[in-house]
């Protein structure tokens, strides 16, 4: 154990590993199975496309217009709070609080759009969750997705108030980066399901 | 007289340990990925005696043609419980409490990446279990099979809120098993020791990466189609209603591009425990490692396209059909590289037969039968005659027992000196081990031949003259003989607890990280994160003079 | 214990439902394969088994403190360590890879076999078609073509073919319909199983050259009494299926002895689920029951068709059949006598 240790092979020195904070690889597993998630009800949509007998079908109700400013809205959103991050990196506070609020104002312009939506389907064209397969598959599919808007909003909003109060500082970005990316796969989700549903599928 | 000083005596007793409700309390609020870890075993080990319970009851029915021990009903709520308990409530929780246990200890981590919501998840895969049974009360549980294949899951041919109860539970204990899976990645890739790239990771943390990925993405499926279940029943959607159109075959892909890979994360982590134990107890470096880990990735990723195979009777075009039975039976190709090498590694070793070697022979030795009978099934025509037959029955358990049951133990007798400071009998193992191979044996053995004999699962009687009696007697008489040995197990971690011999740091002499800290690890495992040169840093460490850095 | 020996024929075979006694080539082909992949698996079975346990044997580490271990060395010393060899890894991926190369090609072949295009009915082709639609927990077959004939006419749970010999084969082709949840056609020494699901078309194909009588049942979860959904084919010599479709095609007996019986029947409610052609008898969620007497077995073959069954069943389902769809009408022992009496002419 001792006599010999002059000969002791020594081992290469180690290289430091690099990789994203725990946070964002957890909110990348998080993301993957989210994705799964709405992979199954995308393919459940284009499954039952068509399948009605009864309608109202989508090319009857969807309104393309409405949806192409809910669309910009939500899209326009990924990029602002792309802004507020680099702004939170800059150390630009008040960057940070401006994009970030911009960002929250278009995830609710959207969510606000689809409430129009949904409210002129269900009474003016009398389309409910259990009146056809179309019913069944779009609440399902686009208020899954609205649902996820909707916590992002809220998520947001919580940091927004704790940046108004000044709490939010540039050491804070790994707490952003996941709330970041969870809105950019949120707004990729909906780019899926607004051509399947509004152009594929109409 | 006695009793009063027996309590007199429990008092003092009492006064000097903390009381049981903070004892209790530190368990419950804990977010130590060892107790975590410890209460998910727990948790399997009830749900398989009640699971197991409700197969004797399924086994003493059918002991008999016609014979009329339960009723109809009862029985199909017997095997529908079973099943999902066997899976959900017993199956996940053992691999992921096992797996919390040792990875973090094995990377050289002082805890999961996220130990609060480590904890979450424990708690709603319980509460999903808890809500699942919660269907008794609605008077009677589900009666679906644990596939629950639609549309016997709709209003009209379910009425009771039964059905409800087990969907929601299967969703909520999801949600736990989708955070366990979160955590272990952002724990196996941002945690390890320094020095231990991927390419030095043991090969069981390995598995459970893979395993995590594919809880990823397969059970999200699932807890949509869940979900899809419950807009059907309570909001009237039509998703599985083919009497509106909505289609029965749907759900089928749906489950089953979860339930394949299920049974998956089911073996992917045994893997990882024979490949752990093997070694040791051999006295050999694993044998191609390189190899085994390429071969976990491919099993993982083939096992995502070949969901069909369970689907071949629902009449398939050829071309799916053969598709779906090319790609089941290259699973084969990885997992024959993984047999291959287990064996590698033994050949030339100095062999030991302690208990958990003791029950990894008995993984290879059985896992390799349902195996075989797996690519069997596998063959699109074959399949034809064997599908929802009890040669099914047979394969499965077969495998699920022989496969992750005899790795579960194999891995429960090798890691609990470490997490007790004691050794399990080594005499209870091996009439735990004898009882439970003779027992099983007995019981799935015969279900293959009563399966080509014609015999259709989930059948609460059968008819006399169709000469099945015999094969279930001997099935029946073999789970009674298993019964025994689950006893044994349970009273083994008892006992042991007090009475088992004190183990030291490292009994096993083996090589790993989670050896290098003392038995029970404190609660932040190690007093100075370990560097590692190796895949066998503790190798390393007891020869300095020859060091496996130098090889691989 | 009702019902222990159904019936002399099924007793004659000792596995009646085995699938290595096929009698239809589809079943045939399958025991081809499935003999086949038997001797692969005993071969790679005895390999890895012959490799285990002579590695277990061969390097067991002996206890024996002091003495030379098996392989001669000394027992505490460490084993070469061997971390792995390429050429070895490939082989033994490519072995494995070769043998299922051959299971594909194998499987393939019987594919092909048991599931060939379906023909339409045509003048002449000696084929029998039939819709069988499931139903908890019973069989409708719904006769539609015979020898490019067509046929119109529904019976219950005992399905009814032509045997074909050697130079005319007569094909049965089964399209599998459910009208309410998922069953399985499976008569093992026929054919492989197919599932009837509500909302998708199957068609199954056998043909047989052995009269007799075959024994199967639903082989996918239907609910309370997926074990009592049996069922029974019987392949008759061409003469005797020919006699049989005569007798099916006419509407039911009216015999003036059992008018009073009939009219007790008519009265009650089991007109709104059974049909008997030519009364005012339509229902069509339960068995028809034009032919009820030229059935052998009850409730799809689970007691035979005798008088004392029939009035225990009508009497209350629920003994012979717990939880069928069929409730009980606590009819009086008089008037059950009638029912019977009429049912029992219904030839
Ligand atoms: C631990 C779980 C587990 C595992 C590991 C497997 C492994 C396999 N299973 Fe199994 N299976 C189940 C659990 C599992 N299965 C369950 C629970 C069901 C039923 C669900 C239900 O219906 O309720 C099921 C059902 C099932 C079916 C559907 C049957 C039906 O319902 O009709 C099929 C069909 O293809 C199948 C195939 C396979 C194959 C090909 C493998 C392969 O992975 C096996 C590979 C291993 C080997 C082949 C042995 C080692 C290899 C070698 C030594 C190399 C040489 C070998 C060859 C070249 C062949 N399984
Ligand atoms: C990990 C999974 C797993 C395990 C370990 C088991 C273990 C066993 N299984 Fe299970 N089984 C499944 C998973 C599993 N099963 C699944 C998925 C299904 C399909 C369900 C479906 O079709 O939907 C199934 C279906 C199934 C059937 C088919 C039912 C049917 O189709 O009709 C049968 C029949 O014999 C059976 C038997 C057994 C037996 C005898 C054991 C034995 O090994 C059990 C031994 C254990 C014990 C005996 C417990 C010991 C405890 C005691 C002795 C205490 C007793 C206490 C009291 C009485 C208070 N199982
Ligand atoms: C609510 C519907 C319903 C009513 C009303 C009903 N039956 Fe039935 N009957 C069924 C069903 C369903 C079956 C099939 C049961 C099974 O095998 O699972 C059946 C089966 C039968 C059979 C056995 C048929 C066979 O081929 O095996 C007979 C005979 C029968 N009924 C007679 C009657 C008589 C007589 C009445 C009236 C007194 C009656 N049924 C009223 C639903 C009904
Ligand atoms: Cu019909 Cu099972
Ligand atoms: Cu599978």
């Amino acid at each position: 154990m001792s006599a010999q240790a002059v000969a002791l092979p020594t081992p290469p020195p180690i290289e430091p590993e690099r990789t994203l904070p725990p946070a964002l690889w957890g909110t990348i597993a998080f993301l993957v199975s989210e994705g799964a998630f709405f992979a199954t009800l995308i393919v459940s949509y284009i499954t039952f496309l068509n399948r009605d007998i009864t309608g109202p079908t989508p090319a009857e109700v969807l309104s393309l217009s409405l949806v192409a400013v809910t669309t910009t809205c939500l899209l326009s959103s990924s990029f602002t709070i792309h802004a507020a991050e680099k702004a939170l990196k800059r150390g630009a506070l008040g960057g940070f609080t401006f994009w970030w609020a911009v960002t929250i104002a278009l995830g609710i312009a959207f969510l606000a759009g689809t409430a129009y939506e949904w409210t002129g389907l269900i009474r003016d064209d009398g389309l409910t969750i259990n009146t056809n397969l179309f019913g069944t598959t779009f609440y399902t599919l686009v208020g899954f997705h609205a649902f996820h808007v909707t916590v992002g909003v809220i998520v947001m909003l919580t940091i927004l108030g704790l940046a108004l109060r000044h709490k939010v500082t540039a050491q804070q970005e790994n707490a952003i980066a996941p709330v970041a990316l969870y809105w950019h796969f949120v707004d990729g989700v909906w780019i899926v399901v607004f051509l399947v549903v509004y152009i594929i599928g109409r | 007289m006695a009793v009063a000083e027996r309590q007199l005596d429990m008092a003092s007793q009492a006064a000097a340990r903390p009381a049981w409700t903070a004892v209790l309390h530190d368990w419950v609020t804990s977010a130590d990925h060892k107790k975590i870890g410890i209460m998910y075993i727990l948790m399997g080990t009830v749900f398989l005696v009640i699971a197991g319970a409700q197969a004797l009851v399924m086994r003493w029915q059918l002991v008999y043609a016609r014979h009329d021990f339960v009723s109809p009903d009862v029985f199909n709520q017997l095997f529908t419980m079973h099943g999902t308990t066997m899976v959900f409530f017993v199956g996940m929780p053992m691999i992921i409490g096992m797996a919390n246990y040792v990875v973090p200890l094995q990377i050289g981590a002082r805890d999961m990446a996220f130990p609060r919501l480590n904890a979450l998840g424990f708690w709603l895969t319980l509460f999903g279990g808890l809500l699942v049974y919660f269907s008794y009360a609605t008077g009677g549980a589900p009666a679906l099979g644990w596939f629950a294949y639609s549309p016997l899951t709709t209003k009209t041919f379910a009425r009771s809120a039964a059905t409800d109860f087990w969907a929601l539970g299967l969703i909520v204990s999801g949600f736990g098993t989708i955070a366990a899976g979160v955590n272990f990645v952002a724990t196996i890739v941002t945690m390890r020791a320094p020095g231990m790239t991927f390419r030095k990771i043991p090969f069981y943390p390995w598995t459970i990466l893979w395993t995590s990925v594919q809880i990823l993405i397969a059970i999200p499926p699932l807890t949509a189609a869940l979900i899809m279940v419950m807009f059907d029943r309570q909001l009237g959607a039509h998703f599985f209603d083919p009497q509106n159109n909505g289609s029965a075959v749907l759900w089928q892909h749906l489950f089953w591009f979860f339930g394949h890979p299920e049974v998956y994360i089911l073996i992917l982590p045994i893997f990882g425990i024979v490949s752990e134990v093997i070694p040791v107890f051999s006295r050999k470096v694993l044998f191609g490692y390189e190899f085994m880990a390429a071969a976990t990735m491919a099993i993982a990723f083939i096992s995502l396209g070949v969901w069909a195979h369970h689907m071949f009777v629902i009449g398939m075009s050829r071309t799916l059909d053969m598709y779906f039975a090319v790609a089941s039976l290259l699973v084969s190709i990885p997992t024959g590289i993984k047999f291959f090498n287990w064996l590698a590694t033994m050949y030339g070793g100095r062999i030991s037969m302690d208990s958990p070697m003791l029950f990894c022979m008995g993984f290879l030795a059985m896992f390799l039968i349902g195996g075989l009978t797996g690519i069997m099934l596998a063959l699109a025509p074959f399949d034809f005659q064997l599908s929802d037959s009890y040669f099914v029955v047979g394969h499965f358990h077969w495998v699920l027992i022989g496969g992750t049951l005899f790795g579960l133990f194999a891995g429960f007798h090798y890691w609990y000196p470490k997490a007790t400071g004691r050794m399990l009998s080594e005499r209870m193992a091996k009439w735990q081990f004898w009882l439970l191979l003779i027992g099983f044996f007995l019981t799935f053995g015969p279900m293959h031949i009563s399966g080509m004999l014609g015999m259709p699962r989930r059948i609460f009687t059968y008819e006399a003259d169709r000469g099945w009696e015999l094969w279930n007697q001997i099935s029946t008489i073999g789970a009674f003989i298993q019964a025994p040995s689950y006893v044994i197990f349970v009273w083994n971690l008892v006992w042991s607890l007090r009475h088992g011999r004190p183990a030291g740091d490292d009994p096993w002499d083996a090589y790993t990280l989670e050896w290098a800290t003392t038995s029970p690890p404190p609660a932040y495992n190690f007093d100075q994160l370990p560097v590692v040169h190796s895949r066998r840093p503790l190798w390393d460490a007891k020869h300095p003079d020859d060091p496996d850095w130098q090889y691989e | 214990m009702d019902g222990l020996v159904l019936l002399a024929n099924s007793a004659a075979q000792a596995d009646p439902t085995s699938i290595f006694e096929p009698a239809s080539p589809p079943a045939e082909s399958i025991r081809t394969l499935a003999i086949l992949v038997f001797v692969i698996a005993l071969f790679i079975f005895f390999v890895v088994e012959f490799i285990l346990f002579y590695s277990i044997w061969r390097f067991r580490r002996r206890k024996q403190a002091g003495g030379a271990d098996q392989a001669g060395g000394d027992p505490t010393a460490e084993p070469p360590q061997v971390y792995g060899s390429k050429p070895i890894e490939v082989a033994w991926t490519a072995a494995p890879a070769l043998i299922v190369f051959v299971l594909v090609l194998v499987a393939a072949r019987t594919l092909w076999e048991v599931k060939p295009d379906v023909p339409t009915p045509s003048p002449g082709d000696n084929a029998l078609y039939v819709t069988a639609i499931g139903h908890q927990w019973w069989w409708e077959f719904h006769y539609t073509s015979y020898n490019g004939e067509p046929l119109d006419f529904i019976t219950a749970n005992e399905l009814h073919v032509p045997v074909g010999d050697d130079g005319t084969p007569r094909p049965v082709y089964l399209t599998l319909l459910s009208a309410d949840v998922i069953h399985s056609f499976w008569v093992p020494r026929l054919a492989g199983k197919l599932d009837l699901i509500p909302g998708v078309t199957n068609t199954l194909w056998f043909q047989t050259t052995e009269p007799g009588l075959y024994l199967g049942q639903c082989a996918e979860y239907c609910g309370t009494q997926h074990a009592g959904m049996l069922l029974r084919v019987y392949v008759d010599t061409p003469d005797d299926f020919e006699t049989w479709l005569a007798n099916q095609r006419k509407p039911a007996v009216d015999d003036p002895a059992v008018a009073e019986g009939k009219a007790a029947f008519l009265s009650e409610s089991c007109i709104n689920c059974h049909r008997v052609r030519g009364t005012p008898a339509a229902g069509t969620y339960a068995p028809d029951l034009t032919h009820l007497m030229s059935r052998e077995t009850l409730a799809s073959g689970l007691v035979p068709n005798d008088r004392e069954n029939l009035r225990k069943w009508i009497n209350n389902p629920h003994d012979i059949k717990e939880g069928c769809l069929m409730p009980a009408f606590g009819l009086s022992p008089e008037k059950l006598d009638l029912i019977v009496d009429y049912l029992a002419t219904l030839k």
